[in-house]
């Protein structure tokens, strides 16, 4: 019991007649990476913001690391790093400043600042652009600073919200790559947001937020165990053939796929293609095992995909910006 | 000791990004050279014209009149630079961090304020040309002066800020705030034997105590006063004062 960090009851928050975040519960443990997954709109950076008491909320319940989220603001912004959705930096501040910046924000002890901003920077591997100017910075050097200046004060926290919108794969990795890094060699707990759904397999624990409530909690593997199953298309020379193979001897619902595909679930797709192969009676074309994804999980809750176009226009604007001003 | 760690630290990026923006620092200099020099001359070409004394007299009284207007512009703009870091989400760091809303707003005014003074003070360099005479006395003066009309100007950016969600209403201001104040502080115009609506506009002018007090302190008693200079200073205080403390109330109501 003790040991969660973050504990949510019953939050309810609304912005003027429109119910952002409907009555969620949920907590975090100490030292896991939690994740929030969702679409956009989802109400996940609106959480987020009340926890880090940059929000009201009209009611429940927040602690975190036991302070409550409305007497105790000033305690609970000692003890989280925060790395926003939108980019955060002073651009026409060098690296080193920015994150000097925050630690006398912080109230870091004189002596180790120097230290810590080294240590950081180190961390996110910026140590030789430390004195340019954030501007000459790329997208993915930006969010690393961020990630890098959320952990000087040493947070007992750390919140990241969406920590790689609008990067490209490449850099997203490799900002996983960091966060994975960070939590081996720290024991700091993470509290993340995104709506990438591979981003969120590395999470401990995955709360699925959609419309303002959470529609599903568990570990990742537990959450795909849910839809169970793997997903086989093949194709062959007589389809026809096949379908009625497939339905009448091995009892399994198929449903004839675009391009003429067969498509259906099987539990164990590894353990089934081998066997299959050898007793199919149809020479098989080709054939495709997909394991389940979180996609698959939202999609069997909501009846929606995870994708894009949930985003507007004001998203869509930000995202513009984003660009723009990181050039 | 934490808080004024905060407060020292808003207060250096201000002037650090003042310092490094030197076409900034140029290019504002640009505006108070065209008052003084085709403005300032016409106008004393025109007094000239139409009788009185003589046309230097009218530079010499519109000096410290343009040195707060520089001031006036740049302690404003600093405030309004709270709007462009909400924007670009730096305010937001500002904000979660464990430092009072007081000494966010003290600090951004200091910045703002030191900034304003150091580019008004750089209007001097053009007194030996317009040969208006200046002391170092005179100047050492000058300074606090300056310097309080900045926070005067900045405490109210800032206010204004706090409820600013845009740019776009940043035009609505300038025209409807910056200009009159400008034009009804004396730095113009001396403030005697106006219409009374005027008049009135001019006592809740704070830019009018700073202007007042500016010109006395850079010319003596030559030119009509509005108030002795201890009031000037003691108005200008206090509107700085209670200006401040609304603009903490309105930061720390914000969501």
């Amino acid at each position: 019991m003790s040991n969660n960090i973050i504990e949510v009851k019953n939050l309810v928050k609304k912005f003027n007649n429109i119910t952002a975040v409907d009555n969620i519960s949920f907590s975090v443990k100490e030292g896991e990476i939690f994740g929030f997954l969702g679409p956009n709109g989802a109400g996940k950076t609106t959480t987020i913001n009340i926890i880090c008491t940059l929000l009201s909320l009209n009611s429940g319940d927040v602690t975190l690391c036991g302070y409550n989220v409305l007497k105790d603001k000033n305690k609970i912004r000692n003890c989280i790093g925060l790395v926003f959705q939108d980019p955060s930096l002073d651009d026409r501040l060098t690296a080193m400043e920015n994150l000097n910046f925050h630690s006398l924000l912080y109230n870091v002890p004189r002596k180790l600042i120097k230290k810590r901003c080294e240590e950081v920077l180190e961390t996110v591997d910026l140590t030789n652009r430390k004195n340019d100017l954030v501007r000459t910075f790329s997208g993915g050097m930006r969010r690393r600073l961020e990630i890098a200046r959320g952990l000087i004060h040493y947070p007992k926290i750390l919140f990241l919200d969406e920590p790689t919108i609008g990067l490209d794969p490449q850099t997203r990795h490799k900002i996983w790559d960091y966060i994975i890094k960070l939590k081996k060699n720290q024991n700091i707990t993470i509290f993340l947001t995104t709506h990438y759904i591979e981003e969120s397999e590395i999470c401990n624990r995955i709360a699925i937020i959609d419309r303002g409530k959470i529609i599903a909690f568990d570990t990742p593997e537990a959450l795909k165990d849910m839809v169970g199953m793997d997903i086989i298309i093949i194709s062959s020379k007589d389809n026809n053939k096949l379908k009625f193979y497939i339905e009448k001897k091995l009892n399994k619902k198929v449903e004839i796929h675009e391009d003429d595909n067969i498509k259906f679930e099987v539990k164990n797709s590894s353990n089934f293609i081998p066997d299959f192969i050898k007793n199919c009676p149809v020479k098989i074309t080709s054939i495709n095992a997909r394991k389940s994804t979180l996609n698959d999980v939202f999609l069997n809750l909501t009846g929606r995909e995870i994708r894009e176009e949930y985003m507007n226009a004001k998203d869509n604007f930000k995202l513009k910006m984003r660009f723009r001003t990181r050039m | 000791m934490k808080e004024l760690a905060g407060i020292y630290i808003i207060w250096l990026r201000d002037v650090k990004k003042f310092f490094r923006d030197k076409p900034r620092i140029i290019g504002s200099l640009a505006q108070p050279a065209i008052f003084l020099f085709i403005l300032g001359s016409g106008l004393a070409i025109s007094f000239q014209v139409f009788g009185g004394g003589g046309g230097k007299d009218y530079l010499e009284f519109m000096f410290p009149g343009i040195i707060g207007m520089t001031i006036l512009f740049t302690s404003f703009f600093s405030a309004m630079s709270i709007i462009w870091d909400r924007e670009f989400g730096f305010l937001k760091e500002v904000l979660v961090s464990p430092l009072s809303r007081a000494s966010i707003v003290i600090g951004k005014n200091l910045g703002g304020s030191t900034v304003a003074m150091i580019q008004g003070s750089i209007i001097l360099i053009f007194s030996p040309i317009l040969k208006i005479p200046i002391t170092v006395v005179s100047i050492l003066k000058l300074l606090p002066i300056m310097f309080l009309t900045a926070m005067v100007i900045s405490s109210l950016g800032i206010t204004l800020a706090a409820r600013l969600k845009t740019m776009q209403g940043f035009q609505v201001l300038t025209n409807f705030i910056l200009m009159p104040m400008f034009f009804l502080s004396g730095a113009l115009f001396p403030l005697v034997d106006l219409p009374k609506w005027m008049a009135y506009l001019v006592i809740i002018n704070p830019l009018s105590y700073g202007i007042d007090a500016m010109r006395t302190v850079m010319l003596g008693n030559s030119y009509p006063q509005l108030h002795p200079l201890y009031i000037n200073v003691i108005v200008l205080s206090a509107i700085i004062i209670v200006i401040t403390f609304i603009g903490i109330l309105l930061f720390n109501k914000q969501e």
